[in-house]
């Protein structure tokens, strides 16, 4: 059974940026105990000789001409900006990143 | 007067082609249906004007980026979010002359199986309106059923094109890893997400199935893709149809769901179909957990750009930078993807990848094996799309695990990136039963093949009883 601390789960969160109030601490806790019990069954099967599958497809080595082309442009890409200075993405300075 | 119930993509087109309507009128005719139906069942986020045009009208699921339609993929944090290019699947059904109807409701980031994780509210289903429409693409599927739409595209991760067709007795195709361009898609597991058509038919499927697929410059991930045959009538002499025990006989599976499975079983080998057993030993049991670890670490990934500095939604309750990141993530997100991105980011984290995210790549393998094992021996493999027909709103919202056994059937062919093809095979208690046929990669011809000498043999009427 995998039991998921508060401590873990803040550091995950941390890990994530997400601020969890404690109404969803006090839920996701639980449920995600019972997930992690659910999937830690892939430790059931020994696999030390099997080669991971990261990709379905055998693709290798995909390559395009290095041509220039247009690119967006740039009041299209700031189109969306929550909030925008100049050209720029503008965000609150300060905190971690 | 135009029966947009009964109305298919190909019925349209001959329609237009003859001129026998116009191309106002036909969009007119679904703008009608979706005013009528749509403020019960719930399918659109969005609805289009007509953009003019003599083309066969669409609707596209809300994770597919389109330029100057909104696009929010069922999340508060991508409100009013309007995209400044069209994915590639949009632009190529625009090429072809298709026109948008409108955005298709979603379960959040495309992670849910009934469209009850929407941040706008869950769609209803068109046979039942008090159950759910599967999902996550439930939107797109219920649209298509209740003729507010003559087809749809879908995007499918674990299950979203196929388990919802099954739920409302329409035809989805998740097509082979690598066939459709995911430029432009709103991503959630990137070794996984596949877009696909839904349609009222597998001519229709098929015909949609071409005009999307194709290798794309701007997604790495594709291929070149055979050639795509519209299917025509004919028998199945020959074909060698694998029937998986595990996935058949699992203890989920609803008696009346393994009943009329069963019958269009008996229908194919009617066909002249040869029928045998096989086994995929490992593929149901372990595929959920390879799954809930592999998609929620991509997802967790993926879901890192939603940080409200470039685009969608920014918390107004920050002070520094840090508290933009977590107050924007904490009230964008609903509780779906914060639980995927949690289990994700915890699956990566240092001293636990490789017990899980690790260990989950290694299963895949397990199950691709096994998968490519059974395609030695048959040309398809049949089972049940979902365990259970069309369940109750409500009915799995408080339980996680619940929920996400819904997929039990569609996610082992997911991991081993084949395509897969939900053909509506009978009613179980009036609502509609789904059949999976699963080919090896790339055999989408045959499984339009088959599915259409199916659902012809079967004759299942796809518009809702309720609704006839």
């Amino acid at each position: 059974m995998t039991e998921i601390s508060r401590e873990l789960l803040l550091h995950v969160a941390r890990l994530a940026r997400l601020e969890l109030r404690d109404d969803e601490l006090e839920r996701l806790e639980g449920q995600l105990s019972d997930i992690l019990a659910a999937v830690s069954k892939v430790a059931e099967l020994d696999l030390s000789d099997v080669q991971p599958t990261s990709h379905p497809l055998d693709v290798v080595n995909v390559w395009e001409a290095d041509e220039p082309r247009p690119c967006l442009p740039v009041e299209e890409a700031l189109a969306n900006a929550p909030q925008r200075e100049g050209n720029y993405f503008k965000v609150p300075p300060g905190g971690s990143p | 007067m135009i029966d947009t119930l009964r109305l298919t993509a190909e019925g349209a087109k001959e329609l237009l082609d003859a001129k026998e309507i116009s191309g106002a009128e036909l969009f007119a005719a679904y703008l009608e249906a979706i005013g009528e139906r749509d403020p019960e069942l719930h399918c659109y986020l969005h609805v289009c004007e007509d953009p003019g045009g003599e083309g066969i009208p669409i609707a596209l699921k809300d994770v597919i980026g389109t330029k100057g339609i909104p696009t929010t993929a069922g999340s508060k944090i991508l409100q009013g979010y309007v995209p400044v290019y069209d994915s590639t699947v949009a632009a190529r059904c625009k090429a072809h002359g298709l026109r948008t109807l409108g955005k298709t409701n979603t379960d959040e980031f495309a992670m849910g199986s009934s469209t009850e994780n929407s941040a706008y509210g869950p769609s209803r289903n068109p046979w039942d309106p008090s159950r759910v429409p599967g999902g996550s693409g439930g939107g797109s599927a219920a649209a298509v059923s209740a003729g507010l739409a003559p087809w749809a595209l879908g995007s499918d991760t674990g299950g979203s094109i196929k388990q919802p067709s099954a739920l409302c007795g329409n035809v989805g195709l998740r097509p082979t890893y690598g066939t459709v361009s995911r430029y432009g898609i709103v991503a959630f597991a990137s070794s996984l997400d596949q877009v696909g058509p839904v349609a009222k038919n597998v001519r229709d499927c098929a015909y949609l199935y071409s005009i999307i697929a194709g290798r794309d410059p701007c997604d790495s991930t594709t291929v070149e893709v055979p050639e795509v045959v519209l299917p025509e009538d004919g028998d199945l002499k020959g074909l060698r149809v694998g029937v998986p025990r595990e996935l058949n006989e699992h203890e989920a599976i609803e008696l009346g769901v393994r009943a009329a499975v069963r019958l269009a079983i008996d229908l194919l080998a009617q066909l002249g179909a040869d029928v045998g057993e096989c086994s995929l030993p490992r593929s149901v049991d372990f595929g959920m957990p390879c799954y809930y670890l592999i998609a929620p670490a991509e997802a967790s990934s993926n879901l890192a750009r939603y940080d409200g500095v470039r685009f969608g939604y920014r918390s107004p309750n920050a002070t520094d930078r840090l508290e933009m990141y977590t107050h924007t993530r904490d009230e964008g997100f609903g509780d779906e993807p914060k639980r995927r991105i949690l289990v994700g980011t915890y699956a990566l984290s240092a001293g636990y990848y490789d017990a899980y995210y690790g260990q989950a790549q290694k299963v895949r393998t397990v199950i691709a094996r096994e998968h490519a094992q059974a395609f030695e021996r048959f040309d398809v493999l049949v089972t049940p799309t979902s365990p259970t027909v069309a369940f109750e709103l409500g009915g799995r919202t408080s339980d996680p695990l619940a929920m996400y056994a819904s997929d039990l059937l569609t996610i082992p062919s997911c991991m081993a990136g084949l395509p897969g093809l939900n053909v509506p095979c009978g009613l179980s208690g009036g609502l509609p039963v789904g059949l999976q046929l699963i080919g090896p990669q790339f055999a989408e011809n045959t499984l339009f093949h088959v599915g259409h000498a199916l659902e012809r043999a079967v004759g299942f009427d796809v518009v809702p009883e309720r609704l006839r």
